[in-house]
């Protein structure tokens, strides 16, 4: 039955590290090209008895994990300067520190598993489970503590005879021919491997469907309602009186509130003294404050010339000598508190605001009764350079 | 006990034939699994039981479930997954650069080390998927893909760097363990009585033939993945540092965190290794090939590792107190003898104190004393991690909302079905796949390389 089947080649055990070394050596130098050597494990110094040339494999890991570097730079700049550029810490939009971690992770990402792809495809040509050299008595041996080689038959110099006397004389403690396998007669059409196929894509299917319609489409938990804390207007029963909300503890004082101590008098004899100078900033807040709150009654100017076209009765002046003789605190006093029908506007203003009010009234009050000084000294200013 | 350490010692003890060696190594996946082993294989299976059941929780009700909360947003979830990460290290450290440095003596454990990376990135996996609450959506924003807002995920922030990195290094690790198993399967193949134990290790072995214009390639590629894998795992636990380091908050952000966490990530995964290798080379009668020597080194490793986590320690105290930072200084003094004191000190006792016994050649040797040591260390290094997490945030800038956080027991069944997940992952892995790479021991048994003068030289 052998006699039928084509020869592979022929292929000689050794017992030896040293014996293979040798036998490769002389392989290589009688100009055999198509053999091989195999061995459980790799055997140092074969390289150089069988002539191989170093392996170009490296290339394939540069020229990857260059294109790794090139694909995750270029990515990164495309999405973050170009396609949906954003500030992200003040820094600019390619800010290349910080896209080094990725780079270098994909670069080598992609080194690695070109590698051993390449390797496995191209340097290989894996899978491969058809071999002749598979299930041979030579295979099993140098899988486990043989070391073999074998020469093939279509080597230009493949001699039988030869070959037998050559693996004899250099120590082979068993020599094997090795055919070409039967063709394996494989039927695609086989019941199994349909069935098989058929389960593949129904799993397939069912999983993809109850992932697009089912698993996106869940409720996501909505037991965040549902919390231990009180709500606005929700009664408790921990308090007697089963409200949820609670006042403030008595004498409870706000965060930057200062109590006032002459509420509800009326004009008091020595009220506060004025703890803010008239500064620029001060003038300006209180300008500001003033036009706001002020003017609508008082008039821009404090002439008491309401805007309001007697919808409301008109104030007195602020230029009458009584309150031009009045001292800050009791300017200050009305403000807070309130005089005939001008109501408190201690919860419109804060402290900081009625002070810088009462210390624009004194600007408007000093600007419309002008001493003499006063009209020197502005004269005397250095003329701005502002067109009218 | 007298060894004499200038000269190298033989790699495989008892003077094994290639034979011997395959037998060896191969022989548990043969046998039947005894009693012994479906106890061990029952215990992990209900530590993962009850996980499932914590994640289960989790899924349901949200992760509403864990103890985490203001000021103590960043737990458990954190801590175990860096914890985990860490485990991973010692696999690449021992398969890349031990490899890179010619260290002979890895070939006995490498397989294993790598294997326990793998599972040790797959628990590390879980928190973080779990904790973005919905996590069969988690894909649509840890990864970038076009989608129809033109949004991408922010490549600024290292959240990001960390799905890049620990992504990669899983890729990474898988691939670097399946090229170093190729030639066991095709021996696997070979020796095999069983029928379907054929078919499978055919398939996986690609068709591998030992032939050696394939071993020249094989060994080429072998270097590439070293070279490429020795940085990545420094990167990788360097980018986990930078998840704290790069936030301002005081007890995180330090320079010193990317090689601190490198050096404790070594520290941990070595412990972790000789745990579980002192059960392994015990039960499979491996004692020849993981030998003692073996677990001296790792010791070694423990020892120098460890003073560096020690180093790390002091050193952040000292920037603390040279910076003139009072928040810097109250976030340490806080750590030490604040509420959770009891935190740090087991953490400097486990990782700085219990190690320093391996200066002792006796006890390095000494198997029962070796694995308290290691367990300590393992409980240190899971310390370290809460203690870096949970005291920095627990006093933040704003007194009134101090708090003390407690994890729930949620959180515990999630950690503890993690550690069952590794561990049932361990046992099957020793009944399936050779637990010690046949070629690489092969290569390095006594005379299995041709002598200078023999080979016609």
């Amino acid at each position: 039955m052998e006699q039928n089947k084509k020869v592979f080649g022929i292929a000689a055990l050794y017992d030896s590290p040293n014996a293979i070394i040798k036998a490769a050596k002389t392989v290589t130098d009688k100009g055999y090209k198509n053999f091989d050597v195999h061995s459980p494990y790799p055997v140092h110094g074969m390289d150089k008895a069988m002539k191989l040339p170093p392996s170009k494999l490296g290339f394939v890991t540069l020229a990857f994990g260059l294109s790794g570097a090139a694909i995750a730079l270029l990515f990164m700049y495309w999405t973050m300067t170009i396609d949906y550029p954003m500030i992200i810490g003040g820094k600019p939009f390619f800010s290349l520190p910080a896209f080094i971690p990725v780079t270098f992770e994909l670069t080598v990402l992609l080194a690695t598993l070109s590698t051993v792809i390449g390797m496995v495809t191209f340097f290989f040509y894996f899978p491969n489970n058809s071999h002749p050299i598979h299930d041979t008595n030579y295979m099993k041996s140098v899988s486990i503590d043989k070391f073999g080689l074998c020469i093939e038959a279509d080597d230009e110099k493949f001699n039988e005879e030869e070959i037998n006397k050559l693996f004899t004389d250099l120590g082979a403690i068993k020599i094997e021919k090795i055919f070409f396998p039967d063709k394996l007669n494989v039927k695609i059409l086989e019941p199994k491997f349909i069935g098989l196929l058929l389960i593949v894509a129904a799993f397939v299917s069912v999983s993809t469907y109850l992932h697009l319609n089912k698993v996106l489409y869940l409720v996501p938990f909505n037991w965040m309602m549902d919390q231990g804390r009180l709500d606005v207007q929700s009664s408790s029963e921990l308090f007697g009186d089963k409200f949820g909300m609670r006042n403030p503890v008595k004498g409870t004082v706000a965060r930057g509130f200062m109590p006032y101590e002459y509420q509800g008098v009326n004009e008091p004899t020595s009220p506060l003294s004025n703890p803010y100078l008239p500064t620029k900033e001060n003038l300006s807040l209180g300008e500001k404050k003033y036009n706001s709150f002020c003017s609508p009654c008082h008039g821009n100017l404090g002439d008491g010339d309401s805007r309001l076209r007697g919808q409301f009765p008109l104030p007195p002046s602020l230029h009458s000598s009584k309150s031009r003789d009045w001292l800050d605190g009791n300017l200050y006093h009305v403000i807070v508190n309130g005089q005939n029908v001008m109501p408190s506007y201690s919860s419109q203003l804060s402290r900081e605001e009625r002070w810088a009010i009462v210390n624009y009234i004194r600007v408007l009050q000093r600007a419309k009764n002008a001493s003499e000084a006063d009209i020197q000294e502005i004269k005397k200013e250095p003329v701005t350079n502002v067109s009218e | 006990m007298n060894i004499d350490y200038s000269q190298e010692l033989p790699v495989v003890e008892g003077r094994l034939t290639l034979r011997e060696i395959n037998d060896l190594i191969a022989r548990p996946m043969d046998e039947r699994p005894n009693k012994k082993y479906f106890i061990a294989l029952s215990f992990t299976l209900s530590l993962l039981f009850i996980g499932a059941i914590s994640v289960a929780l989790t899924l349901y009700y949200g992760i509403g479930m864990w103890g985490n909360n203001q000021p103590v947003g960043w737990a458990f979830d954190i801590v175990n997954f860096v914890f985990w990460v860490g485990i991973g290290h010692a696999g690449t450290l021992i398969s890349a650069i031990l490899f890179l440095l010619r260290q002979k003596w890895r070939t006995g454990i490498a397989r294993f080390a790598e294997a326990m990376t793998i599972f040790a990135v797959m628990c590390a996996a879980i928190f973080p998927i779990l904790h973005t609450g919905r996590m069969w959506v988690a894909v649509v924003y840890l990864l970038p893909y076009p989608n129809q807002h033109s949004l991408w995920v922010n490549f600024s922030s290292p959240l990001i760097w960390d799905v890049f990195a620990v992504s990669t290094y899983f890729a990474v690790s898988l691939v670097f363990w399946y090229v170093g198993l190729i030639p066991d399967f095709a021996t696997l193949r070979d020796t095999t009585a069983s029928k379907i134990k054929k078919v499978i290790y055919s398939i996986f072995s690609l068709g591998w033939r030992h032939s050696h214009r394939n071993w020249q390639h094989y060994e080429k590629s072998y270097m590439l993945l070293a070279g490429f894998a020795t940085p990545l795992v420094l990167s990788v636990h360097t980018i986990v540092s930078f998840d704290f380091a790069v936030s301002i908050l005081p007890g995180w952000h330090t320079t010193i965190f990317p090689p601190y966490f490198v050096a404790g990530a070594i520290f941990s995964g070595f412990a972790m290794v000789v745990t579980v290798l002192i059960f392994v080379r015990k039960i499979f009668d491996l004692e020849n090939i993981i030998t003692i020597n073996h677990l001296e080194k790792m010791n070694k490793v423990i020892l120098a590792t460890g003073m560096m986590v020690g180093y790390a320690y002091a050193m952040e105290f000292f920037i603390a107190w040279y910076s003139g930072n009072p928040i810097e200084q109250f976030v340490f003094i806080n750590r030490a003898f604040g509420p959770y004191a009891w935190a740090y000190w087991i953490m400097v006792s486990c990782n700085v104190i219990f190690p320093q016994f391996f200066w002792i050649k006796k006890i390095r040797r000494s198997i029962p004393i070796m694995l308290m040591i290691v367990i300590f260390v393992n409980i240190g290094m899971w310390f370290e991690r809460f203690v870096i997490t949970v005291t920095s945030l627990h006093r933040d800038f704003l007194p009134s909302s101090w708090g003390y956080y407690t994890p729930t027991l949620v959180d515990f069944g999630v950690l503890i079905g993690s550690f069952g997940l590794f561990f049932t992952l361990v046992l099957l892995f020793t009944k399936t796949l050779p637990v010690v790479s046949i070629s690489e021991v092969k290569a390095v048994a006594e005379g299995a390389q041709p002598s200078h003068n023999g080979g016609d030289h």
